[in-house]
């Protein structure tokens, strides 16, 4: 009257294998599940004993003890429902003997019987294939994103009748594959493109730059500038993720509940949270914590339109997460660390009401509270924004100049082609693109022609940059020569640099 | 042997560990000075204002033998010498009063080291102090300047030391023989300011660093720069006295402000008190000195040849010619693509011909 089912539970990122052990004994018929559960899993006495009742089973008139071991973890989750329920069956002898080494049960039951999809199914199945368990059972609805580990034999059922019938031998379920194959080149589809703004070619270049290098940058202009515009086709022209990112990626989405029944997450992540985001929202939080917008946006970008009408607490958390590209929420329940490598894109005003330095409108602030205005982007975090780039609206008559506009896909190949020399570059160095070089590797590999030497020495004079900026010109002339590719960094990358960091003194200076 | 000429002799004269008072004295009774050497003893007795032992003195060493020892042993420690009648005598020092007669020196000065600021203060440095004078140093070795100073611990060193690090020229000025290192602790410096500038003392060989002496040599320190910068000193300090020397010479003085609890920095708030300038950047000190501010011109002028274009300069010039313009309206004006236009604009503002005026919209400067 003893049964052991493997099961799943998920702390953060990282799934726990969980033995349910059920016992049915005489006595006076109770149902106790010990083993430190939370309250979704104390629930699943009631979902787990109607769904066995109404899938045609009898519920045992015994005293049944389920225990999740091991017993000191705590546990939550409604997936723990069907490995309970198989738990019972299998010591009533409905459910026969069978090898439950190589075997986990994920699924929350409803009460007739059907097998409901749960969140995290995605990091759970990565955790069960570095525990040796080499098949899962699951709910139909989350086939597609268990079958992307593709040495897992994901069993999809829909219902607990189809579960028992398959364990016994009496019905075949076929392991489900997909056919994502992810290397294929068919190009992802973007409803924007790059070819949509018009003029603008300061704007889209520094972008571009941004990209390749994957630089933070903070767009500085009037309204109708076409910051947000410019900021939201970003995605389109970042290269496409890696398979290890994606499924990171996916991970995240999974716990977040947000997969919304795609199988991979193939994009870069673009999230553009609305500016009363509260600090929790940004970084995550939460009884059990759960990944916030930096998490969200992790290997992709982090898009703050109008940056300084957000709460400057908010603003001021993003520190952290920015400079170590993880961040760790800590609360009573429990203490989790999402990463958050992302790329910031902050768009801003240059004044309260906008038209500072606009050659077609009158701004109406004094001088003072636009130094107030400005003031709310602290120093700390203006350092962690390699560029700066200032825009001016395009007349309309302008606009229709433009001849030979470059396409996202064009643009897109010279990105990844950056990308992968600086992939190549620092190979093995946990580094993966030129905004995450720290000094020392900037001594390294931001090697100056020796003309661009005395340049940038001069360059220093006249414009008095601080040894912070230094840096940050290094790093940008770097992901511009790598756009050229060129091994050595020449004078002009390093003149273009410094033109996005021109604003320094400007603003701030 | 060397020659008998009137330098010679005053070398001679200050090796008799003469002050040089009763140098200037006996210069003004013998205006042709070698012909002291050929004087009769009598005459030489007859000179006014002079102890006898002094007289003494000189016909007891005015012999062949002394002379020429003497030119053997400044030979022998590599020292040069440099006195009143010399053409390479500095500008700055000879119209004080007092001027020293006869300098010894290891290294060598150039005409740059005229362009000198002393730095002094006190010996116990405090991390405040040893902070403002890196920084100070920093910032007029990048000017060009040569820094003076002391070599005694603390400040003294700090500056030497820094403007070493920095790639300038710096001068010390002793108070003792140069055949002294004193203090011991800083031979390191001893041995280095030679190949980056000087080592200087109006004393002769085997002169101790005795107390006395060092107030006179703040006469040097001060008289040899065009200004004196104290950075720290406590209420009864030999800086102040290189202030009051600089006072008197007509050099500028600056003070370094500090808390008024702190005893270190009551002699410098006590100066700004009395009128020094107070400083707080390198500016405060370029304001008050006109030869630097030709410096920062220059310096702010940059090395690039402001007067050859190339052509794609040229192409983007032409469209500026209309007026203020966007930098995405160069694009489709030049025709140039954008990452270039970027570094030309860059390199006509690093030029000086054109100006950003926000928002990436660029004009001639004029």
């Amino acid at each position: 009257m003893y049964s052991k089912l493997n099961t799943c539970i998920l702390h953060g990122l990282d799934g726990h294998i969980i033995e349910v052990e059920t016992d049915l004994s005489r006595g006076m018929p109770v149902f106790n599940i010990v083993g430190l559960p939370d309250t979704s899993i104390k629930e699943s006495k009631e979902r787990v004993r109607t769904a066995i009742k109404n899938s045609g089973y009898e519920f045992p008139l015994s005293r049944i003890t389920v225990n999740l071991a091991p017993a000191n973890l705590r546990k939550e989750g409604s997936q723990l429902d069907l490995a309970i329920a198989l738990g019972i069956l299998q010591a009533m002898g409905i459910v026969e003997e069978f090898n439950n080494k190589d075997i986990a049960f994920i699924g929350e039951l409803s009460l007739d019987g059907r097998l409901n999809p749960v969140e995290g199914v995605l990091p759970m199945v990565i955790a069960m294939r570095n525990l040796n368990i080499n098949r899962c059972l699951l709910p139909y609805d989350n086939r597609d994103e268990a079958a992307v580990i593709e040495d897992m034999e994901i069993i999809p059922a829909k219902n607990l009748n189809q579960v028992v019938n398959y364990l016994n031998g009496e019905e075949e379920i076929s392991p489900y594959k997909t056919n994502i194959s992810f290397n294929d080149e068919d190009d992802i589809e973007f409803d924007v493109d790059f070819s949509d703004i018009m003029g603008q070619e300061t704007l889209k270049r520094a972008l571009e730059v941004a990209a390749a290098g994957s630089h933070n940058i903070l767009i500085l202009g009037p309204p109708g500038a076409g910051k947000t515009m410019a900021a939201r086709r970003l995605p389109t022209i970042l290269p496409k993720l890696s398979f290890e990112e994606a499924i990171e990626v996916t991970k995240i989405y999974s716990i977040a509940g947000l997969l919304q029944s795609k199988a991979l997450i193939k994009n870069r992540p673009f999230r553009a949270p609305h500016h009363t985001a509260s600090a929790v929202s940004l970084i995550g939080g939460g009884r059990i914590p759960k990944p916030g917008e930096v998490s969200l946006a992790h290997h992709g970008v982090l898009f703050l339109d109008e940056i300084l009408e957000f709460r400057k607490e908010a603003l001021e958390v993003l520190r952290q997460p920015m400079e170590d590209e993880v961040v760790t929420i800590s609360r009573a329940n429990a203490t989790l660390s999402y990463p958050s490598k992302f790329m910031l894109v902050a768009s801003m005003n240059p004044c309260p009401c906008g038209y500072y330095g606009d050659p077609f409108h009158e701004c109406t602030c004094s001088q003072s509270s636009i130094e107030r205005y400005l003031g709310k982007l602290s120093n700390p975090l203006l350092d962690r924004i390699d560029i700066h780039i200032e825009v001016s609206p395009v007349a309309y008559n302008e606009l229709r100049e433009e001849k030979n506009v470059q396409s996202s896909k064009d643009i897109r190949a010279r990105v990844e082609k950056a990308r992968e020399i600086q992939l190549d570059r620092y190979k093995n160095k946990k580094i993966y693109s030129n905004s995450q070089l720290r000094p020392k590797d900037i001594k390294k590999y931001c090697k100056l022609s020796e003309n661009a030497e005395t340049l940038l020495r001069t360059a220093f004079k006249k414009y008095r940059f601080s040894a912070r900026t230094y840096d940050k010109i290094l790093k940008v002339s770097r992901t511009i020569a790598d756009l050229d590719n060129e091994e050595v960094i020449l004078e002009k990358h390093v003149l273009e640099a410094i033109r996005y960091r021109s604003l320094d003194n400007k603003y701030w200076g | 042997m060397a020659e008998i000429t009137n330098r010679n002799v005053l070398i001679w004269l200050s090796s008799l560990n003469l002050t040089n008072k009763i140098i200037g004295n006996i210069i003004n009774q013998v205006p042709q000075l070698a012909e002291l050497w050929y004087w009769p003893t009598k005459d030489i007795y007859s000179l006014k204002n002079i102890k006898t032992e002094i007289k003494d003195k000189l016909i007891q060493y005015r012999n062949d033998d002394y002379y020429k020892r003497l030119f053997e042993l400044l030979e022998k420690h590599n020292i040069d010498t440099i006195t009143i009648y010399d053409k390479d005598y500095p500008d700055n020092l000879y119209y004080i009063y007092d001027s020293p007669k006869v300098l010894y020196k290891k290294g060598n000065l150039i005409e740059d080291d005229n362009l000198a600021i002393a730095i002094v203060g006190s010996r116990k440095a405090t991390s405040y102090g040893k902070w403002a004078t890196e920084k100070f140093v920093e910032e007029l070795v990048d000017l060009g300047v040569t820094i003076i100073s002391g070599l005694a611990l603390g400040i003294d060193s700090i500056a030497h030391r820094k403007a070493l690090e920095n790639n300038g020229r710096t001068i010390a000025i002793l108070g003792n023989g140069l055949d002294i290192v004193y203090p011991n602790r800083n031979r390191d410096l001893y041995e280095k300011i030679p190949n980056n500038g000087a080592i200087i003392s109006e004393f002769f060989l085997g002169t101790q660093p005795l107390p006395y002496n060092f107030p006179q040599r703040n006469r040097i320190i001060s008289g040899l720069s065009l200004g004196v910068i104290v950075i720290e000193a406590k209420e009864k300090s030999g800086s102040l006295i290189t202030a009051h020397h600089a006072l008197e010479q007509g050099k500028e003085v600056f003070a370094l402000p500090g808390n008024i609890n702190s005893i270190f920095s009551r002699g410098t708030n006590k100066l700004i008190k009395d009128g020094a300038k107070l400083i707080m950047d390198v500016d405060d000190i370029i304001e008050e000195i006109h030869e630097l501010q030709d410096k920062v011109k220059k310096r702010d002028e940059v090395g690039l040849d402001c007067s050859q274009f190339s052509p794609s300069e040229i192409k983007v010039l032409e469209a500026l010619k209309e007026g203020p313009i966007h930098t995405d309206k160069i694009v489709i004006s030049t025709g140039i693509d954008i990452s270039t236009v970027n570094s030309i604009l860059t390199i006509l503002e690093l030029k000086g011909v054109i100006k950003n005026i926000g928002g990436s919209i660029f004009t001639l400067s004029s």
